[in-house]
């Protein structure tokens, strides 16, 4: 093929490269480098100008060796040069230099600019297909500053050539990716999607990414493709192999934009309109039917195209769940594939089942395959594809196969990978407790797996048998015994002491009667593992032994001898010599009715979300096993009563530290060796949580006006004490990410007597409903006197806003319905990612934003004393970053940051002048939204 | 897709293409991860594997690994495709293409590439118009230097690893 000699054989690059590919080591690879450097930087720097030839050479040189793995700190000017040339092959190496080793020097960026411009506007398609490869190799913010109007108009123009089309499309995709806030949606779109028409399949191709991409994020305006795909797939399953030319690939109609369609269609919902669903329909049978006639090749091409499009048809059937037969076919489709002898077959079989076993209609047919998954975890030799089995395992897990499935796990951990032990005992906690039929069940399993895989069972699955054997009655003497019985093995995990020490501790009098674990025998059991054991543990198990001088009176000599002897009392370790101090100390003074009082049993544990479930999730990133469950919940919910509906609760976007979530669990605190908080502490504690005091508001009045007194306190801060009266008060913890948040509200109930019918609700009203989401988790009933209710609120930012949302509350006080109204501060700037920039890229910005709407500026009075340090801590409580050495003028200050919301980000920037001598700021705020500029100026304004 | 790179069973770079903003100092890390993740795999093993959030495709031609780093809802089967099509473009333009092809004529294999992928995106999958893009920027370039491609030196190491042909394994 003479295509090469074509080429542009640069002979002083092949020698170099060769010479480098003969150095026999790094040092003789180094030295052959420098040299070209300093050969490459004398011609440069040359008084003789460079021919372009050797320009390009030089450039390409240097590329060789960056992509090397060396640094390379000149040639871009050079390379900017070749951008300009005449010459196609000098441009094109000049484009490859500057996508590949993109520098942020703004004198740079500008001549690149411009050099684009010049290509773009040049009329050659060549030269132009150039310049937009460039702009979506780079993709930077600067670039999409200043082509991302540019781009819609020559994508959509009627006489740009379709391989300049091609480029457009994806090019606008690319700058829309990074810097989706500077593409405007316009006029173009409706155009846009009419490319799914387009007679060159090449332009539809590249058009359906774009598409695909847009139609994520605005759904409404894109609505029309599902249609138009719709039409432009049924035309391609029904196609002959040979009606679409060289877009047919080894027999298969171009797979590439069938799956890309089929992709497309998986951003709405099934059609409406009947013809378009029923076309629909028969498309995806036709693909279902292909699978089913002999292979056209023998090729893997052939069938790997064929499947591609297979599975990306069940993917989409899946997803609009809603035809039993055709979730059926897909079913029965992936079951043959699970035994298919191509390794890769079985992976996407497996991956892909997970998803369909969350589907009412397809859970049993999934079910059905059970044995085949199961061979699949012990023969299968590829850790990766055991992996998906345990997955799929854990999917499609009910009541009626759970110990099966929970069996098989557990033989299965015995010798899995390390690498997925962890994930695996989270898994068999979850479900063992999900599925708990009898909860002695779900104790042996949790303590074997502590005997099986200790190492791997994390605090989050040791605390969770606690919780549940405290809150089960039933099961706590039988796990008495089981823990009796496990620590007498010689060696046991430490994981198994701490479990064994906490439930004996609380429940070792309900198997004491028995002359075979009498007291002092559990004792001398516990004590004869205290040695062996971490901190934590001794911690945990001193704990115990104060709570077996209270249930067991006859061994408190014993006890007390141990806690009194040196290596307790003097022990080097702070936390175990205190609690040895304080808890002989206890026993010595307390009588037996304090002593009854201080070591109480524990208190049920209050009902929430499973810490295991909220670990597997943040192990898994937003995966497929929480997407799973997330379906499931809708379909089993309280299967199993109380304990189950605390680990369904899945909605969770971010979870409390597990320390929070297990009320003082932690290791490093003393279990309850404080007493748990009686009625009276509860509200003073509140108060110490949040110490900053707030004005008492009044007594709620039937119909309350809405109050607002502390809501510009919140702007700059997310936790403190939101409103109080003589009843009531309310306080918040929140937290925001991108265009999330969550935010924790505390109710605390100052009077001595039970709130009835307590209801607290969100309301969005007018705008702003549209703008934010606030979803509030339903919140108990009864708050009990002196003690605290916490309720949940998951927040989406939409789109910018101004308005706050409204709590209110409502409960009943001793006869009396009690109503308030209080202001949220979910404020827009809550929503602020900061960003860190350079003074030349703030002021370059900042020039860029230079339109009068975009600007909003304020000059204020200060109402409080003009402190920097106080400033810099609002601006940063505000969300930007904190830009030191920007401004010129030292005491001025500047900040940088994007409003992320679902729609859209907005960057924003800001500089807040003080004038001390006349007790004055001036406020400037710009950013791309004059709606933002000013919401954010209103806010931070009231702040000084 | 996120990015894609081609390295020797030696572990050398070959290419690297990146379409997601990343420093230069984490496109190290993570191509030393993936190296040494990917060459671990054993020959029969399935072409997938999940990291960190992202799934990776890879499919081993002669002495050269393709790897591809795609997003969870992106199809598995269809990018192992993508790499065969980049295969068959190089095989196509170079004549039954070699390593060496790629190391002595990296810039080549960016822009066939770039004709084929941009954004991630598969751009035009058709071959004819892949090389037909190709080849007639070849012809727009003057002739100065087209009688020399590779001096004969270089092809001499020709029973190497590195110049038997991607397709004959």
């Amino acid at each position: 093929m003479p295509a090469v000699s074509k080429g542009d054989g640069m002979r002083g690059l092949a020698v170099f490269i060769s010479d480098i590919r003969n150095c026999k080591s790094k040092e003789a690879e180094i030295k052959r480098i420098n040299k070209e450097l300093a050969n490459i930087r004398s011609k440069f720097k040359g008084d003789k100008a460079l021919d372009g030839y050797s320009k390009k050479k030089y450039v390409c040189k240097l590329l060789f060796i960056f992509l090397l793995g060396h640094d390379i700190d000149f040639g871009h000017m050079e390379a900017v040069n070749l951008l300009s040339s005449n010459k196609y092959t000098e441009k094109q190496i000049g484009y490859l230099f500057i996508s590949v080793l993109v520098n942020s020097n703004s004198d740079l960026i500008r001549l690149i600019n411009n050099a684009i411009k010049n290509d773009l506007s040049s009329r050659n398609p060549t030269f132009m297909n150039l310049a937009l490869h460039c702009i979506a190799n780079v993709g930077s913010r600067e670039m999409a500053e200043a082509f991302a109007a540019e781009v819609p108009r020559i994508l959509v123009a009627g006489d740009t050539m379709d391989s300049v089309k091609q480029s457009a499309a994806l090019c606008l995709l690319r700058l829309y990716r990074t810097s989706p806030d500077l593409v405007p949606m316009g006029e173009w779109t409706a155009r846009v999607v009419h490319l799914l028409n387009d007679q060159h399949l090449g332009v539809v191709t590249a058009a359906t990414s774009l598409i695909i991409t847009l139609a994520q994020k605005n759904p409404d305006d894109f609505k029309t493709s599902v249609s138009l795909a719709v039409a432009r797939l049924s035309r391609i399953v029904t196609s002959a192999s040979t009606d679409l030319q060289d877009y047919t690939y080894y027999f298969v109609a171009a797979p590439w934009l069938s799956v890309k369609l089929l992709r497309l269609l998986q951003c709405y919902p099934p059609p409406e309109d009947a013809a378009i669903r029923g076309r629909l329909t028969e498309c995806l049978e036709t693909i279902l039917n292909k699978a089913q006639e002999p292979p056209k090749s023998k090729k893997v091409q052939h069938s790997n195209a064929k499947n591609a499009v297979l599975f990306e048809a069940i993917s989409l059937i899946i997803h609009h769940d809603s035809e039993p037969t055709l979730l059926v076919r897909a079913c029965n489709q992936l079951g043959q594939f699970l035994q298919h002898r191509e390794t890769n077959l079985r992976y996407l079989a497996l991956e892909s089942m997970c998803t369909l076993a969350s589907s009412e209609f397809s859970h049993e047919a999934v079910k059905t395959h059970i044995e085949t998954v199961i061979n699949a975890l012990k023969t299968e030799r590829d850790v990766s594809v055991r992996q998906r089995a345990v997955d799929l395992l854990y999917a499609m897990c009910d009541r009626s196969n759970a110990k099966q499935i929970v069996a098989e796990m557990l033989s299965y951990l015995e010798t899995a990978d390390y690498s997925i032990r962890e994930e695996i005992v989270l898994k068999v906690a979850i479900l063992a407790e999900k599925y708990a039929v009898d909860y002695t069940w779900y104790v042996d399993t949790i303590l074997n797996l502590i005997r099986i895989a200790g190492d791997y069972v994390s605090e989050e699955v040791w605390y969770r048998v606690i919780q549940i054997v405290i809150n089960r009655d039933d099961v706590q003497g039988y796990a008495a015994k089981t823990v009796f019985e496990a620590l007498q093995a010689p060696a046991c995990h430490e994981n198994l002491v701490k479990v064994g020490g906490y439930i004996l501790g609380e429940f070792g009098n309900l198997i004491a009667g028995d002359p075979r674990s009498s007291p002092l025998i559990q004792f001398d059991l516990l004590h004869s593992k205290f040695h062996l054991c971490s901190v934590p543990t001794r911690a945990l198990l001193l704990s115990a032994y104060i709570k077996f001088i209270n249930l067991f009176p006859e061994v408190k000599g014993t006890i007390q001898e141990v806690l009194r002897s040196d290596s307790q009392l003097r022990n080097a370790d702070v936390e175990l010599q205190q609690r040895a101090v304080e808890y002989l100390r206890l026993s010595c003074i307390a009588s037996t009715d304090i002593l009854a009082t201080v070591l109480e049993e524990m208190p049920p544990f209050p009902e929430r979300e499973s810490s295991i479930l909220a670990k597997l999730k943040r192990k898994k990133g937003s995966g497929t096993v929480s997407d799973i469950e997330e379906n499931r919940k809708e379909r089993n919910t309280n299967v199993n009563g109380g304990v189950n509906h605390s680990s369904a609760n899945t909605n969770a976007k971010v979870t409390s530290s597990s320390s929070t979530d297990l009320l003082g669990l932690g290791s490093n605190t003393a279990i309850n060796s404080t007493p748990p908080p009686g009625p009276s502490t509860a509200a003073s504690l509140l108060v110490d949580v949040f110490s900053e005091t707030s004005p008492t508001g009044p007594l709620g009045a039937p119909s309350a006006p809405v109050s607002d007194d502390n809501f510009s306190r919140f702007v700059c801060k997310n936790n403190g004490v939101l409103y109080e009266n003589q009843l009531l008060q309310i306080g918040l913890k929140s937290e925001f990410r991108q265009n999330l948040g969550r935010m924790y509200v505390f109710y605390g109930n100052k009077t001595s007597t039970q709130f009835l019918n307590f209801s607290a609700s969100v309301v969005c009203q007018d705008a702003l409903r549209a703008q934010l989401n606030v979803h509030a988790k339903p919140a108990d009933p009864t708050i009990d006197g002196g003690a605290q209710l916490q309720q949940i609120l998951n927040i989406e930012c939409v789109s910018d806003f101004v308005e706050a949302p409204v709590l209110n509350i409502q409960f009943r006080y001793g006869g009396t319905l009690q109503n308030i109204a209080v202001k949220l501060p979910v404020t827009l700037n809550k929503f602020f990612q900061p960003t860190e920039m350079t003074s030349q890229d703030f002021f370059q910005r900042w020039k860029q934003l230079s339109a009068p709407q975009q600007e909003v500026q304020k000059i204020f009075k200060a109402k409080h004393s003009m402190d920097t340090e106080v400033t810099k801590a609002k601006i940063i409580g505000f969300g930007v970053a904190l830009l030191d050495g920007v401004d010129p003028n030292p005491s001025n200050f500047v900040g940088a940051g994007v409003i992320h919301t679902k729609t859209t980000q907005v960057g924003c920037l800001l500089r807040l002048e003080p004038n001390t001598q006349a007790q004055m700021y001036r406020l400037t705020l710009r950013t791309s939204r004059d709606s933002v500029s000013q919401r954010l100026c209103d806010l931070l304004s009231d702040q000084f | 897709m996120q990015f894609m790179l081609l390295f020797s069973r030696q572990g050398k770079l070959r290419l690297q293409k990146w379409y997601v903003p990343l420093s230069d100092k984490e496109k190290k890390k993570i191509t030393r991860e993936l190296v040494q993740m990917v060459l671990a795999r054993k020959p029969k093993m399935c072409s997938f594997l999940e990291w960190r959030d992202l799934k990776i495709v890879y499919k081993r031609y002669a002495s050269l690994y393709f790897c591809c780093a795609i997003e969870d809802q992106d199809n598995e089967l269809i990018t192992l495709e993508i790499i065969h099509r980049y295969v068959e473009l190089l095989d196509k333009y170079f004549g039954s293409v070699c390593e060496l092809d790629i190391i002595f004529n990296f810039e080549k294999a960016y822009f066939i590439l770039d004709e084929f992928l941009l954004g991630g995106e598969a751009q035009e999958t058709s071959k004819k118009n892949v090389l037909k893009a190709i080849e007639q920027a070849d012809l727009l370039q003057e002739n100065l230097d087209f009688q020399i491609r590779l001096f004969p030196g270089v092809l001499n190491p020709s029973m190497s690893a590195e110049s038997s042909g991607l397709f004959q394994s």
